[in-house]
């Protein structure tokens, strides 16, 4: 094998061969991937070699570019980027602190403590970026409520997100036991696209921008979920709620509302 | 001989104790699935258990089995003792640290990601960092496993190294590449989301990091079963290795060709260039080569194990061999399952072909079949040729282990047949429930419930496996006398450069890592917008 030259190896078989075998099955594949497959396609973005290899590569020269103006909203349309870290800048203590104050005009419906006897949505412990969404989208005319809408109309953006920690830091009930749920909220439909509640209004996750459901009124539950049936609230996030309470049936919106509800 | 005796059961009994845990949960998930249970009323518990199942299964065992099968084989065939047994015991430690630490967010419901992490989904730090802790551990066996070769060549210089040798660093310098993919996920991307310091993951490049590891993962896990095939198997029968040059090629090969395949797992995705999985594709399609020629020279050398018995004829052979020999009967099952595990891998990596069958119950059968069925069976088999020399204890229930295997094929072939058709009928995995009173369900649900049947059968098949080897620990002593290895028909006694050192194996791997996940990373690494926000599984950092 040596023959005292450093470069001895590359007159041996077993490189050259097994080096070379690789490289003839790379090479084959690429020809193939990479210009001959693409090229079948009939679109602009894989005319001609170089474009069919970028293409083929993931990085298209150029992609069909639309012409026509995008499509206008029929309704307004939520403004909230939900990511988590929306309200990460917050001082906690502080805001907090504001937020009480700031809260004293809301105590009528929703309580001091952030609970309502009335059927109006409970606040306390409901995860602030849901808070601030809804109080945002009532500014914005993404979610339509007359009362409320004036309510927020004069508040700034700190108000808002302060509001919304303060009402977040309130102590909420401890979830319900899934094992007493009825069907539609422990397992959904799957046939139906329908999502088990718990998944992402805590039980068994909570995902951002989801509120706590439990020991809400009944009768707001039931008024969400057949405005989200009906398409008349849309400010969900990606339809997310459109898409399932088009499919639940009246039944279900009511075992639904009456779990969450408990003896309320 | 085995030096370190205590080092090697250590390694086996924790690989086995954790495999016995395991297997009740797969019977369970299956179980709660099936039309037999009602619905699962909290779905995190599912996720729980396939997340355990699958880290326990995936990570844990089969490194453990390489990783004693590899320290008993470096000292018998090397005749020398193990350099750096501290440590050795190190990473054994960190193994089971590292496992401790996963499993215990992993069962309090802090970390339901399943074993292959899914960002942007994120849990609870500890459980990556167990994952973390488990593969350096298993680290320092590649790297002891590098150097007591060094030290054996430096001794006998232009010696051939043993096969046994030869392939079991093939599989460590694999394993030491291919963990580098999930490693620098969990370390770059995952860990600094779960420990607070981000809250977006780019998800296309931990997918496509994460593919580094995950097929070559499963050649890893495959070696001991491969090296137990050309090195144990036809000494037991009584037969001779039909080519030692065949095997060391096979070896070599599956190091270069293990690697860079894994985009075939995402051939749905779109953050990878359709040119990249069609290449992909192809070379996932030479892996198919080693393995055929392993097939082809062990066929021969159990044939001239069984011509020396006696055998004629052109198919007469086959009567003729040691049927009653536990090694044959696992060599055979193992082939079979491996053989319809192959069929099924080849429809997966083909480009167009896997559009049919992704994401469905075909996958989770077909890695069942070739993992669960063909490997494991052969871990089972390397258990009951190495424990009397490990024990000096006589392994007397024959018909036990006979039984045993056979359990574990039936039960394998009942669980994933039925799969592999579940999925055909478009029935999804990584599911906690499902609807059998949709249109087609019924028939669903008779593939699910005759797969309960299967996990149980293997259930029994491992209880039966623990009962053998724990029953040879109080059995009768006895010196099982030399350990030895299948003799070649031909023994090598000049071996090329190529066939006696891993050097131009290795640099072909990384050559075609490069040129096949190159450009994928460096253009997603770029892709400052393709970060997504996170999703904390069990509550936020």
């Amino acid at each position: 094998m040596s023959d005292g030259s450093r470069f001895a190896f590359l007159r041996n078989r077993w490189f050259t061969v097994s080096v070379g075998g690789t490289f003839l099955v790379f090479v084959f594949s690429f020809v193939v991937g990479f210009i001959w497959l693409p090229s079948a396609q009939d679109e602009n973005a894989f005319r001609g070699v170089w474009n069919a290899m970028c293409g083929a590569a993931g990085d298209p020269r150029g992609w069909l570019i639309s012409t026509e103006a995008p499509v206008a909203a029929s309704h307004p349309t939520s403004t909230v980027v939900v990511t988590p870290d929306l309200l990460a800048r917050q001082s906690a203590v502080l805001g907090v602190g504001r937020g009480a104050t700031l809260a004293l005009k809301c105590t009528m419906c929703h309580g001091t403590r952030g609970v309502s006897s009335a059927d109006i949505p409970n606040l306390a412990g409901v995860d602030a970026t849901s808070i601030y969404k809804q109080m945002r989208d009532f500014q914005g005319g993404a979610r339509a409520s007359a009362v409320m809408k004036p309510l927020v109309a004069d508040l700034g953006d700190q108000d808002l997100r302060d509001l919304s920690v303060f009402y977040a830091s309130l102590p909420r009930g401890s979830a319900r036991d899934l094992g007493a749920a009825p069907d539609i909220v422990a397992v959904g439909a799957p046939m139906r696209n329908i999502a088990p509640c718990g998944s992402c209004h805590g039980g068994m996750d909570s995902k951002l921008g989801a509120p706590w459901l439990d020991s809400q009124p009944r009768a707001y539950l039931k008024a969400q979920l057949e405005a989200f049936h009906h398409g008349t609230r849309r400010n969900d996030i990606g339809e997310q709620m459109r898409n399932v309470a088009r499919n639940m049936t009246d039944a279900e919106i009511d075992a639904a509302a009456d779990y969450y509800a408990g003896n309320r | 001989m085995i030096f370190n005796k205590r080092l090697v059961l250590a390694h086996f009994w924790l690989a086995f104790a954790v495999f016995g845990v395991a297997i009740l949960l797969g019977e369970w998930q299956m179980f709660i699935r099936s039309p037999l249970h009602g619905w699962l009323r909290n779905a995190d518990l599912y996720y729980r258990s396939v997340t355990a199942h699958g880290t326990i299964m995936g990570y844990v065992f089969p490194t453990l089995v390489a990783m004693g099968f590899g320290y008993a084989f470096s000292e018998i065939s090397l005749k020398q003792k193990l350099v750096g047994l501290r440590w050795a015991w190190a990473g054994f430690w960190m193994i089971v640290i590292g496992t401790l630490g996963a499993a215990i967010p992993v069962g309090l419901g802090l970390d339901s990601v399943l074993y292959t992490f899914y960002p942007p989904m994120v849990g609870h730090a500890s459980y990556y960092l167990g994952v973390v802790l488990v593969v350096v551990g298993s680290w320092v066996w590649v790297v002891l496993m590098g150097v007591n070769l060094a030290v054996w060549k430096r001794a006998n210089p232009g010696a051939p190294v043993p096969l046994p040798m030869f392939a079991t660093v093939a599989g460590a310098y694999l394993w030491g590449w291919t963990a580098v993919g999930a490693a620098s996920e969990l370390l770059f991307q995952i860990l600094p989301v779960a420990l607070g310091f981000s809250s977006t993951i780019n998800a296309g490049l931990a997918r496509v990091l994460f593919s580094w590891t995950l097929h070559a993962i499963v050649y890893f896990w495959l070696m001991p079963a491969y090296i137990a095939f050309y090195t144990i198997v036809p000494r037991a029968i009584g037969g001779r290795l039909y080519s030692d040059t065949m095997a060391r090629l096979s070896f070599a090969l599956f190091l270069v060709f293990a690697m860079p395949i894994g985009i075939h797992h995402l051939f749905a995705d779109p953050e990878v260039g359709s040119g990249f999985k069609f290449l992909h594709s192809v070379f996932t399609a030479m892996v198919a080569v080693p393995t055929l020629l392993t097939v082809f020279t062990i066929c021969a050398s159990v044939e001239i194990a069984s011509r020396l018995r006696g055998g004629k004829g052109a198919f007469g052979w086959v009567k003729a061999l040691p049927w009653d020999n536990p090694q044959m009967l696992a060599l055979a099952l193992s082939f079979v399952l491996l053989g319809f595990g192959g069929a099924g891998g080849l429809i997966n990596m083909s480009y167009q072909l896997n559009s049919t069958i992704h994401n469905t119950q075909w996958v989770t059968a077909h890695f069942h079949l070739i993992f669960a069925g063909a490997i494991v069976i052969m871990y089972f088999a390397i258990a009951y040729d190495l424990w009397p020399h490990l024990t000096g204890r006589v392994i007397a229930d024959l018909r036990m282990i006979r039984t045993q295997l056979w359990l574990w094929f039936i039960g394998m072939v009942v669980l994933t047949f039925p799969w592999h058709y579940a999925g055909l009928l478009g029935m999804p995995r990584r599911m906690a429930f499902y609807d059998y009173t949709a249109p087609g369900g019924d028939t669903q649900a008779l593939t699910v419930m005759m797969s309960v049947v299967g996990g149980a059968i293997l259930v029994i098949s491992a209880a039966l496996f623990l009962t053998v080897l724990i029953r040879n620990h109080r059995a009768q002593a006895l010196d099982p006398g030399p350990y030895t290895f299948s003799k070649p028909v031909h023994e090598p006694v000049n071996l090329p450069f190529a066939l006696n050192g891993l050097g131009l194996w290795v640099g072909l791997m990384i050559a075609l890592t490069i040129t096949n996940y190159g450009y994928p990373i460096v253009q997603l690494l770029q892709m400052h917008d393709a970060k997504v926000p996170a999703v904390y599984v069990g509550g936020k950092p």
